[in-house]
Formats: structure tokens, sequence, C-alpha cells
């Protein structure tokens, strides 16, 4: 070989190893906004070479490689992508553009009119444990809610009072199927709790109206409630205390694919009402047994059935004055069997569809027996006098509901989705008074549709209608809900609502009539809030236009026939503000809520403010859990100014007029509770303990939520709780899990 | 003829050494850039380029790994990083160092990034997070009980928990001390992971 060939085959060698060729690469990174990207990664695929752009956007690296070669470009919270290139040796200038990712985490969240919580919404509001540590809930769903603004603190009847609407404009559903008696059995003038404990939800969402298309049947707002799935793992948990006791246990199957568990519960005030003295004279003590049952089934790919029944017995008999008279009294005896049950099951299927179906069926039997006795106890009759002999009466309130429900969604582009579906409800309600029996049946059919578009992870528009048919009033009604959310900036943004929601007049209506339409709110809603991991601002201005609401007409003594002739308004501003962060170990919020309302309804002879609304109420929540002592303190200051009372009669023209009115003195309120963990610390304590105390009313406040009035219209009585303080004590025990963990996170 | 053979078999050797010292050569490199970067665009920066080498070798998991590491250093500090993202970036590196290699060192950069994004909200990512953070450190352990650094994360864990909840300085001081003993006999293989002990010596001193 001759030295020209071989230097030639050296060289040849030397640019086949690429020592000599470098090509320069070289460009801006930016987005579809023309913004410079830092950070971004470029890369000449199957090589070292690449680079990261820099603070600017500004990206340079040099390659040996030549001919056609694929650049790639990525960077978290885009869509990478890739360009083919041809190299040549030449330096090239390439500028890149990459498209923003669509990130559920990032983006705007429809929330004109709902504060959710839990752990797939970011930013929870309240979580069960929330719920059990403010003071004066005693882990009641319904009292820790009225602690948050838009509600109003009505002490004597059960229920949300939403924004000017009453207790029955709120409805519950649990796992999506409405729950028919969300409480237990009235009893006059005293607020019962709610049935369900707040650690059997992992979510609840409380809308203060706007709410979805999903839902109907509340013309003010809905509490939707959401089940846990699977348990952590098995457990048994027992609590004691001078007012109740219970046991339960949840199991987990080994292979972590299901779980059911049981649990029994038993009220008896009679040591408690020993000790405290209440106003009512009880000749039968309060009691309650409550036993439930569920099951959760994990189906392949990511489904999941779950299941609750829950049956309970209650018992109760007082007595109170009566108000016509100087020395009767009102005996009222209430004995109640409920039972409920949901099914639901969840499901995701092919292509980016779910479905969720959803059944439930409850029965409610109230037993009711009024009856006027003397001072010896014994009854009086008077079958002369309508008005007093009406306050003696048997009543048998048999109140079945079963529903159905199918909601089908599908995942569109980025986070867009859209879903309809169909819902049926069965009302079946027998009533006996005296020796009358009425039947109400109704089959409500709704349909209804859904989309959620992200026009942009900053923009968000939530579009839906709803149907629903009833068979009873023979009537049909369709409604509207927009909802809109723009992100203003870091964790910020505004959004507004609007909607027509519907909803039956009450059966207590229905059996006198049922030539009777839909009652109806229009609610249009605005807000801004701006939420970070321990902060929450939130303000919000809404106006609510009802029509149609049922007004009473008088059609001689205890007969009345009713029309949809009623209307009003409300409106208001409600304020929130959370703060975890501020201050060590110390958690509160402050909720404020002004509003103005009027309306005509049932027996009110004009548009005036309805006796349950009071102008402004705000709320002081406050939680320091003290590590070193392993216990938590906690308390809770409302004030309301007072709320307008009524005494309405019937005039000689058969009208409705204001006889008389007031307005009651302003309300407050100051509750404590605390709890003492005694198991932290222990790094797998065998038993976990926790010891609860709660006094409500602290301060010794007498309030009055409004008045009677006696038939004549002379006397007025004052209507006060049945205590003026509630005191509780109990033990909670639990074995087989680890909670010490549970604790200390809730509380750091 | 024969110099044409003899030049073909120089290049085939030339060409696979030149492979194999490109791949040392970049990752001394690096591993050099690894060791100075302070602020978080010089470790993104570093990131990135162990990431490429990863995807370009093919065979190799500690790129993958070392890229892994590099995201998870600033994500402890700087508020501005989205942990949710950069821990998932980091699983996905670590998921492909893993295809390659299952070993200890995987394990305790996964519970790393775990720790990172259950700190984002303890109070409802413990169950989540928390709990696989603990599973990784114990797949770790049973890989290599002697790896120095899983005791130093348990160190830390026990060190950040309060002492009335079971942690606290005294618990934490054994495991330190511990890992210390197994910093010193730890004799690892070229380019494996062998960081940890100035910090697990801080901490110790911390614990005095």
């Amino acid at each position: 070989m001759s030295n020209k060939k071989l230097v030639a085959f050296l060289a040849f060698l030397l640019i086949y190893t690429g020592v000599f060729s470098q090509t320069l690469i070289s460009g801006m990174v930016k987005d579809t906004k023309g913004r410079p990207i830092p950070g971004a990664s470029i890369t000449l695929k199957n090589s070292f070479d690449g680079a990261t752009s820099d603070s600017l956007g500004k990206y340079s690296f040099s390659s040996s490689d030549t001919g056609l070669q694929t650049l790639t470009v990525s960077s978290v919270g885009y869509r990478s992508i890739e360009i083919i290139l041809q190299i040549t040796g030449k330096s090239i200038q390439l500028n890149l553009q990459i498209k923003e990712e669509p990130n559920e985490l990032k983006a705007v969240t429809i929330s004109a009119g709902s504060f959710a919580a839990g752990d797939s919404k970011r930013g929870a509001v309240m979580s069960s444990l929330d719920i059990a540590t403010t003071a004066g809930s005693n882990a009641d769903i319904t009292a820790a809610l009225k602690t948050l603004p838009g509600t109003q603190q009505v002490g004597e009847q059960e229920g949300l009072f939403v924004r000017g609407g009453t207790g029955q404009e709120t409805k519950q559903f649990i796992d999506g199927s409405l729950v028919n008696n969300p409480y237990y059995s009235s009893v006059p003038d005293i607020s019962t709790r709610g049935r369900f404990s707040p650690f059997l939800f992992k979510g609840t969402v409380f809308s203060t109206g706007g709410y979805s298309a999903l839902y109907g049947q509340a013309l003010s707002s809905v509490l939707l409630l959401e089940s846990v799935d699977l348990p952590e793992r098995s457990e048994i948990d027992a609590s004691i205390s001078p007012i109740v006791v219970g046991v339960g246990t949840q199991q987990l199957a080994n292979n972590k694919k299901y779980s059911w568990g049981m649990s029994y519960s038993y009220v008896n005030v009679a040591v408690y009402f020993g000790l405290v003295s209440q106003k009512p004279d009880y000749f039968r003590l309060p009691a309650y047994h409550n036993a439930d049952a569920n099951f959760r089934i994990k189906t392949n790919n990511g489904g999941m059935i779950k299941y609750y029944t829950t049956f309970a017995y209650n018992d109760l008999g007082l007595r109170t004055a009566d108000i016509d008279s100087s020395n009767l009294k009102n005996a009222f005896n209430l004995t109640n069997h409920n039972w409920y049950n949901n099914l639901s099951w969840r499901q995701p299927l092919n292509n980016g569809w779910r479905m969720t179906l959803m059944t439930s069926f409850s029965t409610n039997l109230d037993n009711i027996q009024q009856q006027v006795q003397g001072p010896d106890n014994l009854p009086h009759f008077y079958p002369d006098t309508a008005y007093m002999q009406s306050k003696n009466f048997i009543l048998a309130n048999k109140q079945n509901l079963t529903t159905g429900k199918a909601v089908f969604e599908k995942k569109l582009s980025g986070l867009s989705s859209f879903r309809f579906g169909v819902e049926y409800w069965y009302n079946n309600n027998p009533l006996t008074y005296n020796d009358t029996l009425k039947v109400l049946h109704d089959h409500l059919i709704s349909g209804f549709t859904e989309v959620n578009i992200y026009l942009t992870n900053e923009l968000a528009a939530q579009l839906g209608v709803r149907y629903e048919y009833s068979t009873l009033l023979k009537q049909s009604d369709i409604g509207p809900r927009i909802s809109l959310a723009y992100k203003t900036g870091k964790d910020a943004q505004i959004s507004a609502a609007y909607g027509i929601f519907y909803e039956k007049p009450d059966n207590q209506q229905l059996f006198y009539t049922t030539d009777l339409k839909f009652t109806q709110a229009t609610h249009y809603i605005l807000n801004y809030q701006k939420m970070s991991k321990d902060q929450i601002f939130r303000i919000e201005a809404y106006y609510k236009l009802y029509n149609n609401l049922v007004k009473t007409v008088p059609m001689g003594y205890n007969y009345f026939n009713y029309t949809n002739g009623g209307s009003g308004y409300a409106d208001g501003i409600d304020f929130f503000w959370r703060d975890k962060k501020t201050f060590k170990d110390f958690d509160y919020w402050i909720s404020y809520s002004y509003i103005d309302t009027k309306r005509q309804f049932m027996n009110y002879p004009s548009k005036i403010t309805p006796d349950f609304v009071a102008t402004n109420t705000a709320s002081l929540v406050m939680k320091r859990f003290i590590t070193d002592w392993k216990a938590g303190f906690n308390f809770t200051y409302t004030f309301a100014t007072g709320r307008p009372y009524y005494n309405f009669m019937i005039n000689n023209e058969g009208k409705y007029y204001t006889a008389d009115q007031g307005h009651t003195k302003d309300y407050q309120s100051l509750n404590f509770s605390c709890e003492y963990i005694p198991s932290l610390g222990k790094v797998k304590p065998k038993t976990f303990i926790v010891l609860f105390a709660s006094m409500s009313n602290v301060l010794g406040y007498n309030p009055i939520y409004g008045y009677h009035y006696s038939f004549n219209g002379q006397t007025k009585q004052p209507i006060t709780p049945p205590a003026n303080r509630f005191y509780f004590v109990g033990c909670f025990l639990s074995w087989g899990v680890d909670r010490t963990q549970d604790a200390i996170n809730n509380n750091l | 003829m024969k110099y044409l053979l003899l030049s073909f078999l120089i290049l085939g050797t030339f060409l696979t050494n030149a492979q194999s010292d490109k791949y040392e050569a970049a990752m001394k490199n690096n591993l050099a850039l690894f060791d100075s970067a302070k602020s978080t665009a010089q470790f993104l920066s570093v990131a990135n380029t162990f990431e490429r080498i990863g995807d370009a070798e093919k065979t190799q998991w500690l790129p993958y790994y070392y890229a892994g590491l590099a995201l998870s250093i600033p994500a402890w500090a700087d508020p501005n990083i989205d942990k949710d993202a950069n821990s998932t970036r980091i699983n996905t590196l670590c998921d492909k160092a893993e295809a390659l290699d299952t070993n200890s060192e995987i394990y305790v950069l996964r519970n790393m990034s775990a720790t990172q994004q259950m700190m984002v909200d303890p109070q409802t990512r413990w169950q989540t997070y928390g709990t696989q953070a603990s599973k990784d450190l114990q797949i770790a352990t049973k890989l290599n009980p002697d790896n120095p650094r899983i005791y130093y994360l348990q160190g830390q864990s026990l060190f950040n928990t309060p002492t009335a909840f079971g942690g606290g300085k005294d618990k934490a001081k054994p495991l330190f001390e511990k890992a210390i003993v197994l910093f010193k006999a730890d004799k690892p293989k070229p380019f494996w992971p062998n960081w940890g002990l100035e910090s697990t010596k801080e901490q110790l001193a911390k614990c005095q």
C-alpha cells in the first residue's frame, strides 16, 4: 500500500469516527403564547447530544452525527415533540414551540356555590375528622356545616337552611342517591341529629347553590356525601359514654379486593337526663337502636360496588305546657322505624367511558300520638272546640322511597368530559290520620346531560340541562345549569353560576291537593376564591328569584287548599377565610353571611322576611392541638342577629293577616370540645384510644328562636332549647389498625 | 488487502472502545457536574443529560438513576418545584432503571420521591405516599440490607418526627451511627452511588 493511499485511508477512518465534523444546533424554546421555556430538554435521539434550555429559553449544543436525525423536545407540563432534521455539517438555527399539557391538578375547577372536601379534591374544607373536632357539632355533619357561610342558625328544627331557603330546600344524597329521611324524626321545637356518622364518608360536597344537572328537586342546595371505599385494614371499634354505647367491625379481605362490616349502637338518655335536667317532662325517655352493615367489592378495571344498609328504631315521649290554657299539657309520643339501603356500582369501561349505577330503597314509619292532658296527665277531649280537639290525634306516616339512577361519562380531549343519565324516584306515602287513610304515589322520572369543557387550563365551563316529570303532579320541568370558572392567578380563580331549580311541593301539601306545579328558584352566583394548601379565602355574592312557591288558602278550620301563588327573592354575600399556617398548630376559620330576603309563601300574607332568617350570621371556629399533651382543644363562637317572628291569623274575609310581629334578640353561642389521644407516641399501639369531651353554650346564653302564639293571639311563648347546655364525655377504642399517623397528620 | 482487513479490525475495536469510552467519559464528566451543581437549573440540566445518556446507551441503569437523583436533590428545598410532576418524572426514571437492574439504590431513590410527594400535604397524603415511601425502604432493605443510605433516610424520618409521636433525636441517633459504620465498609462499584456520608455525619452531630 502506498503512503498516499494510507494517508487517505487514515483520513477516511478519522472522518468515519467523526472526529472532525461537529454541527452546532441552537435556538429558542417557546410556548404557544411566545413565552420562553427554561429547563426544557432538547435531545438528538439515540445520542448523548443535547442541551437544557436556559432561563431565557435558549439552547445550544453540537453533535457529530450526520444525516437524518430526530430531535426530541420535552419539558414537564408540556406535550413532547419530535422533529426530523437533516444534519449536513452546516450549523442549524432551530426555534421550537411546545404546547402546554392540560393538568388536572393545576386546572381551574368549577367552584361557584360549592364547598368541596375529600382526598380527591385539593384544598379540603371539611374532612370527617374536621367535622368531629368542630366544637358544637358532636360529630353531626349538619351541625358542623352550620359553621360555613350561607347557613342559618335554626336551633329548633333540623335541616340546613341555606340562603333564605327552608330546610326542605336542601336535599342530601349518598353516593348519588337521594336520602329521604336524613334526620331522625321531628320532635316539636327540638332539632334532631342526622342519621349518618361523618366517618362513613370520604368526601363531602356542600353546595350553597348552582349545583350540577345530575341533581334536582332542591330549591336551595344539595349536600353530596360520598362513602369511603375499602378500609385500610381490618379493625374492631367500640364507643362508650353515658349516652351511647356501640361496637362495630370492618373486615378487609386478605387479597384487599373486598371488605364487609357491621355495627350496632344504643342510645339511652336515662343516666344523662338524671344528671342534666331538661325542660320538657319526658314520660318516655328517648332510646335509639341503630344497626348497620356494609360490603364493598373491587371489580376489575378499577370499578367498585358498595352496599350500605342501616336500620334504626327510636322511641320517646314528652310533655310541654299547652299554650292555650293555664294548666293543660301537650303530650307527644313518637315511635320510629327506619330502614335505609344504598347500592352503587361505579365502573370504568372501554374507550374512556365510565358508568355509575345507583339504587336505593328506604322505608320510614313514624307512629305519633299527641294528646291534651290535664295536670293529672290524663287525656282531655274537646268535641266542641275544634282547635283544642285537633291537638288530640294519632298519626301513622309511612314514607317509602325507591330510587334508581344511571350516569354515563366519557372523557374527551384534555380534561373535558361529558355525561348523561336518567333517574327514577318512586315515592309511596300512606298516611293514616286518626281513622282516615290517604295515600300518595309519585313516579318522578328525570333525564340530564352535562358537559365540562376546558377551553384552556385557565378557563373551564360546565353546561347542563335537567328534565323532570312527576306522574302525581302531571307536570314536567326543564332546568338549565351553566357555570364558568376562570383562573386569575396562582391558586386564585373567579367563578360564576346560573341555574333554574325545581322542587315538588311537600307531601303534607300534596295530601290536600295535587293540582300544583313544581316550585322554582333561579340562581345567579359570582365568586372569587384563593385556595392554597393551608389557606382558603372565598367571597361569594348571590341572587335567587323564587317563583310558584306554595301558598296556603284557608278553607275553614284545619282544612286548607294550596296554590302556587307564592314568590320571593334572596340576595346576599358570603365570606370565608380558613388559615392553618399563620399560627403554629392552630387551625381556624371565619364565616360571615349577609342576607336580604323576602318571600310570600304558606300563610304569609305578603312578601316578608321569613322567620328562619337572620340578616347577619358569623362563626369563628378554632382548633389547637398541643403535641406535648397529646390533646386538642376546640372552640366555636357563633353570632347571629335576631330573627323575625310573626303571628298570622285569619280575618273576616278568610285571608291571612299579621296580627303580631317582632324580632328576637341576637343569638350567640360558644361551644367547646377537646380530645385526648394517649396512644400517640406508641409506635404500634394495640388499642387506639380517643377520649372526647364537649360542652355547648359555655357562656350560658339563653337563646330565643322565635315565639308560639295561642289560638286567640293573646299569649306568646318563647321557643327555647330543651336544655341550656349539652355535655358529652366519651371514649372511642379501636383495635387492629395503627391510627397514630392518622391523628398526627390530621392535627399537624 | 491485508491492510484493509487489519484496518477494519482496528476500526471495529476502536469504535467499540470509543463507545464504552464515550460512556465512561460522559459519566465521569456529568458526575463531576452533578457534584458541583448548586441551583435547580443546574441539577435539571445534568438530569436531562443523564437521561440522554441512558436513552442512548439502552443497557445502563446508572444514568437513569443519577437523572432521578439529580431531580430529587433541589426538590427538598425549592418551593417552586411542582413536587407531583417532579416525582412522576423521577418514578419514570426509576422504572427505566429497574428494567435494566433491580437493586436497593433505585428503591432508596423511590423512597425519596414518594416522601417528597407526601410532604405536599401530609394530612391527606400520608396514607398513599407515606405508606409507599415505607414500602420502598422495606424493599431496599431486602435487596441490600447493608446499604447505608437506607439507615440515613430512616434516621432522617425519625429525626423530623416529634418526640411525643415516637420520633426525635434519641431514636434517630442509633440509625445514623449504623449508617456511618456501613458507609465506612461500603465499597461501591464504579459509578455506583456513594453519597450520604457527609450528610449523615452532620445529622449525627445534631443528635449529640
